[in-house]
């Protein structure tokens, strides 16, 4: 980072003239690098610190939870907050039920939003640019303040407490964003591309799956673990929807833990939560990178 | 991802070729209105597995709801009496009650002040991340990643343990070494207003993450020649930061804030989770989970929901409409 090197003042007589002006400012400019550095390092422990106290806290047996002074460290911590979740049935049915709803939303959602995506970045045809519009607004509407008819609608067709029901109301909650991320992706593959390998004597469709569809794998990937992450988290349509204890999803599996343990072993509770939070931080570092540039690119024109 | 035969395609392109392939060119109008039935309707077909289940899961409860907060449908209606139609008065009901118009005040109030810290946090952080060098860089990204990808429900869970009011960090912090002995046992979820800024901090620490990575990546598309003409001009970086470089951002500020302010509205998984634990329900409710607990009479909760959208579009509509003009372009 020090890379000024301090220019013989003696070298070129112009120069000289020059050097002493800046270099004050530069080291000033050093100091003040290393001061917003510290500040940036404090704010990440700051954010850190909660993701820290959950897996501290679930290594830790439950007297030393129950102390007055915290314990910062989990020297001489246990695995039977572990244990406990983990030889609890509910704990794995509650997983089989995410893992399906969250299967199923993941494969409607990808293909319906992939072919969605192509026809509005690869055709242009009349209505087009409603459905962009209605994409866009679409994520607009409270979700929140739906959720009640939705749960009438599903009421009506014997769907509640099923995958299949939450994971309809789950594809339309993650459909618009996908398309939206998806039309991205399949715009930045250069149309020639495909004019040119159609001129080569394949068909449309040939040119389509042959040359633009591998360079589509990794926003394919990166929309998969959009749509994972959102059904997988997912709690209020999952309140609402599965209200059979024996159709909870994780989080809501969660909730249940925590009440059933707030006031008496948080050791426990910090436990499950951590194992709900690893698999999903994997792939989230996963796929991060690629969600916040897809939303950005081409939006500043230079 | 191998990249296999299309090499030398691009160069051979004698006359007749490009009419019938590409289509695009605007010199071929008459061709393309003789185009097959097909092709003409493959777009649409491409859309409808989209369109049928946004139609079944949004399209469809959006309309239902919106007919019933103009019916009586109630109980009985659900064990099917027919339901009647009775205009506004669901409307007027709500609107005349105080305690109606005091939810939805709390309801902007809680998402304008929690995006407006979002947004000046983040900001603030994703500039913090171009001044550091890269070592400081990195922490403060996987700091943030982690907040980030926790899922939201574990989230809420550590938090309700860290204002644990006997054997919380937050509580032990304050009393002990900051010698607020007040602070010892102290319950946060009681009282409304510090119930709300519980919810803040929740809401925030969980929000911010986003809007940094977005508005970094957005910092690192201006253009590093603008940014040094404007410094061979003489503005200071602080100057460079606020002539410059944000102005030139603004567009992704923009889809950024709309998306905070409308999280923030319909926020209800925190202030839900929070309530359960332990907060009185009545004096805490938000649109979100005021429309949740009336979810016995349906056609309140309808008339709720549909208030709701309004105000949502009344925050927002001129976002949308810069953001439309700026997708034409």
């Amino acid at each position: 980072m020090t890379a000024v090197v301090p220019p013989p003042s003696t070298a070129v007589p112009a120069r000289a003239q020059v050097v002493p002006n800046r270099r004050r400012p530069r080291r000033r400019a050093t100091a003040a690098r290393w001061l917003l550095g510290a500040l940036a390092v404090l704010v990440a422990l700051a954010w850190v610190f909660p993701v820290y106290w959950m897996i501290n806290s679930a290594f830790l047996p439950t007297n030393r939870l129950r102390t007055p002074e915290p314990s910062f460290l989990p020297f001489g911590g246990t695995l039977s907050n572990f244990r406990r979740v983990l030889t609890d049935p509910s704990f794995y049915d509650a997983f089989k039920v995410s893992l399906a709803v969250t299967g199923l939303t993941l494969a409607a959602a990808i293909l319906f939003a992939f072919v969605a995506a192509l026809a509005i970045s690869r055709f242009r045809f009349r209505g087009r640019k409603s459905f962009v519009v209605t994409v866009l607004v679409v994520q607009m509407i409270p979700a929140e303040g739906l959720f009640i008819s939705q749960y009438q609608m599903l009421d009506t067709w014997h769907l509640v407490n099923s995958v299949l029901g939450l994971s309809i109301v789950y594809v339309a909650a993650v459909l618009p964003f996908t398309i939206w991320m998806l039309r991205g992706f399949v715009s930045g593959v250069p149309i020639e591309l495909e004019e040119a390998a159609m001129m080569d004597g394949l068909s449309r469709t040939g040119a389509f799956f042959r040359i633009t569809f591998p360079l589509l794998a990794p926003g394919l990937v990166a929309s998969g673990v959009y749509g994972f992450l959102q059904a997988w988290n997912e709690y209020t349509l999952a309140l609402v929807v599965m209200t059979d204890p024996a159709e909870r999803t994780l989080p809501l599996w969660l909730q249940g833990l925590v009440e059933a343990n707030r006031a008496t072993d948080w050791g426990v509770v910090m436990a499950g939560a951590a194992l709900i939070t690893v698999p999903v931080i994997a792939f989230f570092l996963f796929v991060q990178r690629r969600m916040s540039s897809g939303l950005v690119a081409g939006a500043v024109k230079g | 991802m191998s990249a296999p035969p299309a090499p030398a395609a691009t160069a051979p392109a004698p006359p007749r070729t490009s009419a019938p392939t590409t289509g695009s060119s605007s010199a071929t109008p008459p061709r393309r209105r003789r185009r097959p039935l097909r092709s003409r309707l493959g777009p649409y077909l491409l859309l409808i597995p989209a369109l049928v289940p946004l139609g079944v899961g949004l399209g469809y409860p959006l309309v239902r709801q919106f007919v019933f907060s103009f019916q009586e449908y109630g109980l009985a209606q659900q064990f099917g009496r027919p339901a009647e139609w009775v205009g506004l008065d669901n409307y007027v009901t709500l609107l005349s009650d105080p305690y109606v118009w005091g939810v939805i005040a709390r309801s902007i109030a809680f998402c304008l002040v929690n995006a407006a810290l979002t947004m000046a946090l983040g900001i603030a952080l994703a500039v913090l991340m171009t001044k550091v060098g890269r070592a400081a860089r990195i922490t403060l990204q996987v700091g943030m990643l982690l907040a980030w990808g926790t899922p939201v429900l574990a989230t809420m869970t550590v938090w309700q343990w860290l204002f644990d009011s006997q054997y919380g960090v937050v509580n032990w912090v304050l009393a002990g070494p900051l010698g607020m002995e007040g602070q010892r046992g102290h319950s946060w979820l009681i009282e409304p207003l510090s119930f709300y800024a519980v919810a803040t901090v929740i809401v925030v620490w969980m929000s911010v993450p986003f809007v940094v990575f977005t508005v970094y990546a957005g910092l690192l598309q201006v253009p590093e020649e603008c940014m040094e003409a404007a410094q061979l001009d003489g503005a200071s970086s602080w100057q460079r930061l606020w002539r410059l470089a944000l102005p030139m951002i603004k567009p992704v500020l923009f889809v950024v804030a709309l998306l905070q302010v409308i999280w923030d509205l319909r926020v209800f998984t925190q202030i839900h989770v929070l309530q359960r634990a332990g907060a009185p329900t009545r004096e805490t409710h938000l649109l979100g989970t005021y429309i949740y607990s009336l979810s016995k009479e349906f056609s309140m909760a309808g008339a709720m929901a549909t208030i709701m959208l309004v105000i949502t579009l009344a925050l927002t509509v001129f976002y949308i409409r810069r953001m439309l003009r700026e997708d034409e372009a």
